[in-house]
């Protein structure tokens, strides 16, 4: 019996790959700098992932061990090339300022390290929820640092929306502080790194809250009524 | 690999406690921030004003947070003294919230989350100033000319009230050299350039902070080392490029009076915690930091480049330790590499 919601917890929080297994931290870094930039990327890895979980998963039976790692790449880079391609043709502008990154997803540690992780190891179903939780887990974290960069570097959330959504997302952006002469240092490299830093400290400290609070809640409990009662009173 | 864990100071008797050290660092400063006010106003004083505050209270903010005891931590000064270097080492007309934001990059960021005093691998003042300077670059470029000193009240509206500074702005002698290195006739007409000794104005600022660190030296808060190492790295890597080309490159007399060379080398390199601390080790880093600010200086994309160079070099300081770790006594030199 697979248990799907342990898989989707995996992904999204427990074994999240930006903040537990810290993967994938060169495209995190590097276009994390807005909301669009991390969007666009984010949702390219996701399909990505949930492609080359489901082809993995399908072959598993068929590629001999010695040979898995070389099949599951050329695998994850024909993914990697249909989605280029699909984003040269339907967000050209995005596929210009996201530049070498996406090619480079092929070098993603946590594509290939899901394929061979999960993916040769289980049915296709829970690969495919496997590769999109993985991938929701990734984007998620992207969001909320490009949200952060783009906030404290620009004073702006959402802003070029349209080069993802078309021109209907054009007046999407948020202006959070008017006249904002910009944190230049939130844009660049080093603020990728402090921000990332903070939301994986931020994770750790809710985990040891949530820890405690369990640990409590268990204390609580009364002992007794853990035992079957058969006669008389429990002292 | 084991690193060394011996940090300076090397004392004993009854001051010997941190607080007491960090005050004798802030008095050294008096010289050179009196200096400072002379040339250009009370814009360093103002910046002092709120940085202490500033920096005590983003201090004890994260000590609490991090569950340590706030008045035992405050009591050693630490906070202050890194206040203290990041407002002389901004420019005087510099509005109010730049020297805050640096304040909390240096003791929240730089310091507090590696573990506070004694673990931060970096010098918390200098990153304060290189998260500023990357940042808000036009702010932290526009110095005073030397002798065109704003009132008290105008330098108070501009740190205030960020009130339009331009009328008393000007060139660096570092800015001036950088615009105009090659071009002999532009050189020759930068008054600027031309001061008794070197850079005007900025000669005094130096002297007064090499005046400063000679008290350090005296009262033995700091070993001659590191300054040494810096000025004469400086000097030494200047004096070739200036008999070849002298106008292209600038004297190493020039280079030792310019921007904060002698702040740098007496109050910022020094730094105990994030320094190196073997006595080879500490000229081998200062000499590197002095050779990496006239690089900068030379071919780089800032006029002044204490802050980097320092930088670079605290990230250079556990090796440098590890290759100049001195022989204890009774044991032969330890061959580095070689298996126990």
């Amino acid at each position: 019996m697979t248990d799907y919601k342990k898989i989707s917890m995996d992904g999204l929080w427990n074994n999240n790959p930006a903040t537990v297994q810290i993967l994938g931290l060169c495209p995190l870094l590097a276009v994390s700098g807005s909301v669009v930039n991390a969007m666009g990327l984010g949702l390219a890895t996701m399909l990505v992932l949930a492609g080359s979980n489901f082809a993995v998963s399908l072959i598993r039976h068929f590629v001999t061990p010695a040979v898995r790692l070389p099949a599951f790449v050329m695998i994850i880079a024909a993914l990697v090339t249909v989605i280029e391609m699909l984003m040269q043709a339907l967000t050209f502008e995005l596929y210009e300022i996201l530049g070498i990154f996406i090619p480079l997803i092929v070098t993603n540690c946590a594509v290939l390290g899901r394929a061979d992780a999960f993916a040769s190891k289980n049915a296709p179903l829970p690969a495919v929820l496997d590769g999109l939780m993985m991938g929701a887990g990734f984007l998620f974290v992207l969001l909320l640092l490009g949200a952060m960069r783009e906030a404290l570097g620009q004073g702006t959330l959402f802003s070029n929306m349209q080069l993802l959504f078309g021109p209907m997302a054009a007046n999407w952006q948020i202006t959070l502080i008017p006249d904002y002469r910009g944190f230049l240092l939130a844009i660049l490299p080093p603020g990728a790194f402090i921000g990332l830093g903070l939301i994986i400290a931020g994770k750790n400290v809710i985990d040891k809250r949530l820890k405690d609070a369990a640990k409590r809640r268990e204390a609580a409990e009364p002992k007794t009524s853990r035992r079957v009662r058969t006669t008389g009173t429990v002292a | 690999m084991s690193l060394i864990t011996v940090t300076s100071p090397h004392t004993t008797g009854q001051r010997n406690h941190t607080g007491a050290f960090m005050r004798q660092v802030i008095y050294a400063t008096i010289p050179g921030v009196a200096v400072l006010t002379w040339l250009f106003g009370w814009g360093t004083v103002f910046n002092l004003i709120i940085a202490v505050p500033a920096a005590v209270i983003a201090e004890a903010a994260v000590l609490k947070a991090r569950g340590r005891d706030v008045r035992f931590a405050l009591s050693d000064w630490s906070a202050a003294l890194t206040a203290v270097l990041l407002a002389i080492a901004i420019p005087p007309t510099s509005p109010w919230w730049l020297i805050v934001i640096g304040i909390v990059a240096a003791i929240v960021v730089a310091k507090q989350l590696y573990g506070g005093l004694g673990m931060n691998p970096f010098n918390p003042a200098m990153v304060g100033y290189v998260v500023l300077l990357i940042s808000f670059p036009l702010e932290m470029t526009r110095w005073i000319a030397p002798h065109e000193a704003p009132s008290w009240f105008d330098s108070f509206r501009m740190v205030l009230a960020s009130a339009n500074v331009d009328a008393f702005t000007g060139a660096t002698p570092l800015d001036s050299l950088r615009t105009w290195a090659g071009n002999a006739e532009q050189l020759a007409n930068q008054p600027i350039l031309h001061g008794t000794f070197a850079g005007a104005g900025w000669e005094w600022v130096n002297l007064a902070f090499l005046l400063g660190g000679l008290y350090l030296l005296a009262r033995k808060i700091i070993s001659w080392h590191i300054p040494v190492g810096m000025l004469v790295g400086m000097a030494l890597i200047a004096l070739p490029f200036w008999l070849v080309d002298d106008v292209r490159y600038a004297s190493p007399l020039f280079h030792l009076f310019s921007g904060a060379a002698m702040f740098g080398a007496f109050f910022i390199a020094t730094d105990p915690v994030s320094a190196a601390t073997s006595r080879y080790g500490r000229l081998i880093y200062g000499a590197l930091i002095g050779v990496l600010v006239w690089v900068i200086r030379s071919h780089g994309g800032y006029p002044d480049a204490v802050a980097f160079a320092v930088l670079l070099m605290n990230m250079a300081a556990p090796t440098i330790d590890y290759y100049t770790q001195p022989r204890s006594y009774g044991h032969r030199k330890a061959k580095r590499g070689a298996s126990r």
